[in-house]
C-alpha cells in the first residue's frame, strides 16, 4: 500500500519545532479550561453536544426546511447547491450581475472544500482573504496548515519576505509591525469590496440566523462591510434553537484555543442589505446515509483533534490529502472521496484515542478509524496481507503450532538493519529502531519447568 | 483463595517472558492460586487493527474456548485487555460468552488495586523511574492512579513524572511498521521526555509500548532501561 | 429536480423519512443559572485580564469625565453616528454585558464598535448578567448581535498575541453605577 511521504517534514527541524510548540500551546491551553477544576460541567456539556447534534442530523431534512423558512421570512436568500460547482457557479454569476470586482472573505474550510477561489479568480475576480493567517497564505500561493492556525509553519522572516515581494513593504522583524502592514492593506479592500464571502460556524434553525466566531474582527467586516454578505457553510452546520449555542459556545473557542469566547462571536439573523446562505451538500447526505458513521458530520471545526494528534504533530496539515487534515480529516477523506482515494489515511494512526478525548462533540474517531480500515480491507485487501493474516489466525487456533513456529521466527529474525533478510516489516522496523533481543525460552516454556 | 488465570499475550509469552514470570510471583505473593492455560495464544488485536473482523474473531473464539469458566483473567497488558473487554462485543455481538467474560477480565496493575485492593506489594527496586501512560490502558480502561500508587509504595523508588507523560509511544501494532518514520518520530519525541526526567528505568503495563521505546532508546545509544510494571513489583 | 428537492430527497432517503414527517422533542435546553451578586468585578476582572480597561463611576457626569480621560484628545464619533476611516475613537452604548467573561452583548451592532483602533462602551451596572447563557432567556432574541470579548487579536504569526488586527485594539468600557446592593431585593437580573 502506498503511503505518503513524509521524509522532508519530518526531517525539517524548523518546521518540526513550530508544528510541535503551537499544538502543544494550543493543547495545553484547552486543557487548562475544560479541567475539572475550570469547567466542572465538562463531560456534560460535550455529551449535551453530541445529542443535541445526534437529533439534528437525524432528522436534518425538517430543521434544513426550518432554516429556510426563517431565513427567507426575514429577508434574506438560500441557496441550495449539490456540489461546489453549483455553489461556485452561483456566486460568480451573481458578483457578475452586480459588477462586483474585488470580494473580502473569512476563513472558511468549506470554501477551501469548493476551491471558491481558484473558480473567482479564473473569472476574473479578486478574492482576498482577510483572516491573517489566511492573507499571507494567498500571497505566498500556500494552503493553509492547520484548520485554525493556517499559517503555524511560517515564521516572522517567512511573512516580512511574503510581505516585501507582494506588498512592497519595509522588512519587518516585529509581528506588531507585520500584522500592521496588513490591517492598513486590508482596510482598502474592505471597503472597496462589493461582496463579502463568510463561513458559518453555525446555522441556527429556529431563527434563520448564522452565527460567526472569530478573533480579529475580519468576518464582521466581511459580513457587514460590503453590500452583499454571502454565507457558504455545509449543510450539517445546523442546530436547532439559537438556546442551543449556549452549549456550544461554551465549547467551541476553548476547545480550539483555550479562550472562554472568541473575540467575536456575531449572530445574524435580520441584517441590512442582501444575504444569501449557499447551503453545501457536496456529499454530505451521502455520509449521512452511514448511521454508524453519521457522526463524523458533527464536527464544529474547532481542531482539538488535530493539536492532540501525535501524528499530526509530526507531519502537519500539507501531508494530508484534502482540505480537512488530522484526525477529522483521517474520517472525512474516505467517506466523501471514497476509501481508494487514499486506502492509506485510515491506517496512519497509531490508535492513541487522544482525538476522541477531545472532542468536544465525543465522535468516536477511533471507532471510526478502526471502521474504515475494515471497510478498506473487504472491498479492495491487499492480498499478501489478507493471507498472512488467514495463515497467522489458523495458527493461532493451534497452541502447539504457534509455539514452535514463534520461537523458530524470533530466533531467525535478523537485528541488522543492513541484513538482505530485513525485508518487509522487519526492514521498516529496523529503519527506527533496534529488535528485542530474542529470549533463551518463551514464558510457556518457563512456566512449564517451574510447575515441574 | 482467588483464582487467576494468566493471559500473558503473545508479545509476553514469546519476547519477554520475564513479565509473564514477575505476573505470576507478584499474584502469587499476593494470595493467589495463579495458572496458565497452555491454549492460549493472541487476542486478535493485530487483526482487528489492520481491518481484518473475520480473521480476528477466529482467534476471539479460540480465546473465549481457552478460558471459559476461568474466574478472574488477568492480562498482561492494556491494549490486549481493552481488545478482549471492548472490542470482543463488535466481533461478536450478542454472544453471551463475551457478555459474561467481561466483567472477569482485568489488566494486571487494575486486578491488582481494584480486585485483590493491594496498592503495596512489599517491592523494592533502587532508582529513579518514571512511567509511560499506555493508551489504551489510560484512554479506554481509565487506568492512571493505580500503576502510579503501586511503584510510588515500593521500598526505593523514586517516581518522577514526564512531561508528557500521556503522549503515544508511537507503537499502534501494525502502524509501527506501515509507516515507521512516523512511528520513529514519535517514538524519539516520547524519548526525549523520558531523558528531561534522568530516570533511570521507564516503566509501562504494556510491553508493546516497552518493546518501541526500547528498541529505539538502544538505537539512540541511551543507557536508559525499560520494564513492565510487573517487573518492579515483583523485585525484592 | 431542483437542487432544492435533490438534497431533501437524498437527505430523506438517508434517514429513511419521508416529506412532513414529524421528529421527536429535542434535547432540553441547558442553560446555566448564574450568580447575581459581584457583577462588577468579576467583570472588572475578565476584562482586565483581556487587557481592556475598565472604569466604574456613579454618575453620568462621572462618565463623561472618564470618557474624556480614555480619549486624550483623539477623535470621536458617539452611536448612531457612523465612523469615518480617519476616525479615531468610535463610543458606544452596550445591551448587556457578561460577567463570566468580560463581553459586551451589542445589539444590531454598526461599524462604531469595528472600524476605529478604540472603542469605548458607556454601560449601566444594571445591564451586566452573569453569562451569554442570561441572555439567551430573553424573548424574542434580537434580530442581530455580537458579543465582543476583548481587544480584537491574532496568534497567526509564530503564535505571537497581537491586538488590534482588523478590529480595535484598545477596549474601554465605563461603568456607571445604578444598582443599590442589599442582602434581599437587589433588582437586576432579566
Amino acid at each position: 500500500m502506498k503511503t505518503p511521504d513524509v521524509t522532508a517534514t519530518l526531517g525539517d527541524g524548523k518546521l518540526q519545532l513550530a508544528i510541535y510548540s503551537a499544538t502543544a500551546r494550543l493543547a495545553d491551553r484547552r486543557r487548562e479550561v475544560v479541567s475539572l477544576e475550570a469547567m466542572p460541567d465538562y463531560q456534560q456539556l460535550r455529551q449535551h453536544a453530541h445529542d443535541i447534534k445526534k437529533h439534528t442530523l437525524d432528522h436534518l431534512d425538517y430543521y434544513l426546511e426550518q432554516l429556510e423558512r426563517n431565513i427567507e421570512a426575514r429577508g434574506g436568500k438560500v441557496i441550495w447547491a449539490k456540489d461546489g460547482a453549483e455553489a461556485c457557479a452561483f456566486i460568480q454569476k451573481l458578483a457578475r450581475e452586480r459588477g462586483v470586482k474585488v470580494i473580502v472573505k473569512s476563513k472558511s474550510m468549506t470554501t477551501e472544500e469548493i476551491h471558491l477561489n481558484e473558480h473567482l479568480e479564473a473569472g476574473g475576480i479578486e478574492a482576498v482573504e482577510t483572516d491573517l493567517g489566511e492573507y499571507i497564505l494567498q500571497l505566498s500561493g500556500e494552503k493553509p496548515f492547520h484548520i485554525i492556525a493556517p499559517a503555524l509553519h511560517k515564521t516572522i522572516g517567512d511573512v516580512s519576505n511574503i510581505f516585501e515581494r507582494h506588498l512592497h513593504s519595509q522588512p519587518e522583524t516585529s509581528p506588531e509591525a507585520l500584522t500592521k502592514i496588513a490591517r492598513i492593506a486590508l482596510r482598502e479592500k474592505f471597503l472597496e469590496a462589493g461582496m463579502g464571502i463568510t463561513g458559518a460556524n453555525f446555522l441556527v434553525a429556529d431563527s434563520g440566523a448564522i452565527v460567526l466566531v472569530e478573533n480579529e474582527g475580519n468576518a464582521r467586516l466581511s459580513s457587514t462591510a460590503p453590500k452583499i454578505h454571502v454565507a457558504v457553510s455545509g449543510i450539517e452546520k445546523i442546530i436547532p434553537r439559537a438556546q442551543d449555542l449556549a452549549v456550544f459556545l461554551k465549547l467551541l473557542a476553548r476547545s480550539a484555543t483555550g479562550q472562554p469566547l472568541s473575540v467575536y462571536t456575531s449572530f445574524l439573523a435580520a441584517v441590512p442589505g442582501e444575504f444569501y446562505l449557499v447551503l453545501l451538500d457536496n456529499g454530505r447526505t451521502r455520509l449521512l446515509a452511514d448511521e454508524s458513521k453519521r457522526q463524523s458530520l458533527y464536527c464544529i471545526r474547532c481542531g482539538a483533534c488535530l493539536n492532540n494528534c501525535p501524528v499530526y504533530r509530526k507531519i502537519g496539515g500539507y501531508n494530508y490529502p484534502w482540505v480537512y487534515s488530522g484526525p477529522i480529516g483521517k474520517i472525512l477523506t474516505p467517506q466523501f472521496m471514497g476509501i481508494e482515494h487514499d486506502p492509506w489515511l485510515p491506517f496512519a494512526s497509531s490508535l492513541c484515542g487522544a482525538c476522541g478525548e477531545v472532542c468536544p462533540v465525543k465522535i468516536e474517531i477511533p471507532r471510526i478509524l478502526l471502521e474504515l480500515r475494515s471497510n478498506k480491507v473487504s472491498s479492495s485487501p491487499d492480498n499478501v496481507e489478507l493471507w498472512s493474516f488467514k495463515v497467522w489466525a489458523w495458527v493461532m487456533k493451534h497452541p502447539k503450532i504457534y509455539a514452535k513456529l514463534a520461537s523458530a521466527a524470533l530466533a531467525a529474525a535478523p537485528t541488522d538493519k543492513d541484513s538482505f533478510f530485513a525485508v518487509g516489516p522487519l526492514k521498516n522496523w529496523l529503519s527506527q529502531r533496534d529488535l528485542p533481543v530474542p529470549p533463551a525460552k518463551s514464558f510457556r516454556e518457563l512456566w512449564k519447568k517451574r510447575s515441574k | 483463595m482467588v483464582r487467576v488465570s494468566l493471559f500473558v499475550t503473545c508479545v509476553v509469552d514469546q519476547v519477554f517472558p520475564n513479565v509473564g514470570i514477575a505476573m505470576a510471583d507478584v499474584l502469587g505473593r499476593a494470595g493467589c492460586e495463579v495458572e496458565f492455560r497452555e491454549a492460549q495464544t493472541c487476542c486478535g488485536q493485530p487483526a482487528f487493527n489492520s481491518g481484518y473482523r473475520d480473521e480476528a474473531r477466529t482467534v476471539a473464539e479460540h480465546f473465549l474456548k481457552t478460558f471459559e469458566g476461568a474466574e478472574n483473567i488477568v492480562v498482561a497488558s492494556g491494549s490486549c485487555c481493552s481488545m478482549i473487554s471492548h472490542h470482543f462485543a463488535e466481533l461478536l455481538p450478542g454472544d453471551h460468552r463475551v457478555h459474561d467474560l467481561e466483567p472477569r477480565v482485568w489488566e494486571f496493575s487494575q486486578f491488582l488495586t481494584n480486585v485483590l485492593k493491594v496498592e503495596d506489594v512489599g517491592a523494592t527496586f533502587e532508582g529513579l523511574v518514571t512511567y509511560h501512560d499506555s493508551c489504551h490502558a489510560l484512554r479506554e480502561l481509565k487506568i492512571k492512579d493505580g500503576p502510579r500508587k503501586l511503584l510510588q509504595n515500593v521500598r526505593g523508588l523514586r517516581l518522577v513524572e514526564m512531561e508528557p507523560a500521556e503522549e503515544c509511544c508511537g507503537f499502534g501494532g501494525t502502524f509501527s511498521v506501515k509507516f515507521p518514520e512516523i512511528s520513529g518520530g514519535m517514538a524519539r519525541t516520547k524519548i526525549e521526555a523520558i531523558e528531561r526526567t534522568g530516570a533511570a528505568t521507564v516503566v509501562s503495563v504494556d510491553s508493546s509500548c516497552l518493546m518501541q521505546l526500547q528498541g529505539a532508546l538502544s538505537r539512540s545509544g541511551s543507557k536508559i532501561g525499560t520494564m513492565h510494571l510487573a517487573e518492579v513489583l515483583a523485585s525484592k | 429536480m431542483t437542487s432544492r428537492d435533490q438534497i431533501l430527497s437524498s437527505a430523506r432517503a438517508a434517514l429513511n423519512r419521508r416529506a412532513g414527517d414529524s421528529i421527536p422533542p429535542p434535547p432540553p435546553v441547558l442553560l446555566r443559572e448564574g450568580p447575581k451578586e459581584l457583577l462588577i468585578e468579576q467583570f472588572k476582572k475578565a476584562l482586565e485580564a483581556l487587557a481592556g480597561k475598565v472604569v466604574v463611576v456613579k454618575t453620568p457626569a462621572e462618565a463623561e469625565v472618564a470618557i474624556d480621560n480614555a480619549l486624550n484628545g483623539r477623535t470621536f464619533i458617539r452611536s448612531p453616528h457612523e465612523p469615518t476611516a480617519a476616525t479615531e475613537v468610535g463610543i458606544t452604548s452596550a445591551d448587556y454585558a457578561l460577567a463570566d467573561t468580560g463581553s459586551l452583548v451589542i445589539f444590531e451592532p454598526t461599524l462604531l464598535s469595528l472600524l476605529p483602533p478604540c472603542h469605548i462602551a458607556v454601560i449601566k451596572e444594571s445591564q451586566i448578567v452573569a453569562s451569554l447563557d442570561d441572555v439567551f432567556r430573553l424573548r424574542p432574541l434580537p434580530g442581530s448581535m455580537v458579543v465582543i470579548t476583548g481587544p480584537s487579536r491574532t496568534a497567526d504569526i509564530e503564535m505571537r498575541l497581537v491586538r488590534g488586527v482588523h478590529g480595535p485594539g484598545e477596549i474601554h468600557v465605563i461603568i456607571i453605577e445604578d444598582v443599590t446592593h442589599s442582602d434581599s431585593n437587589t433588582s437586576h437580573h432579566l
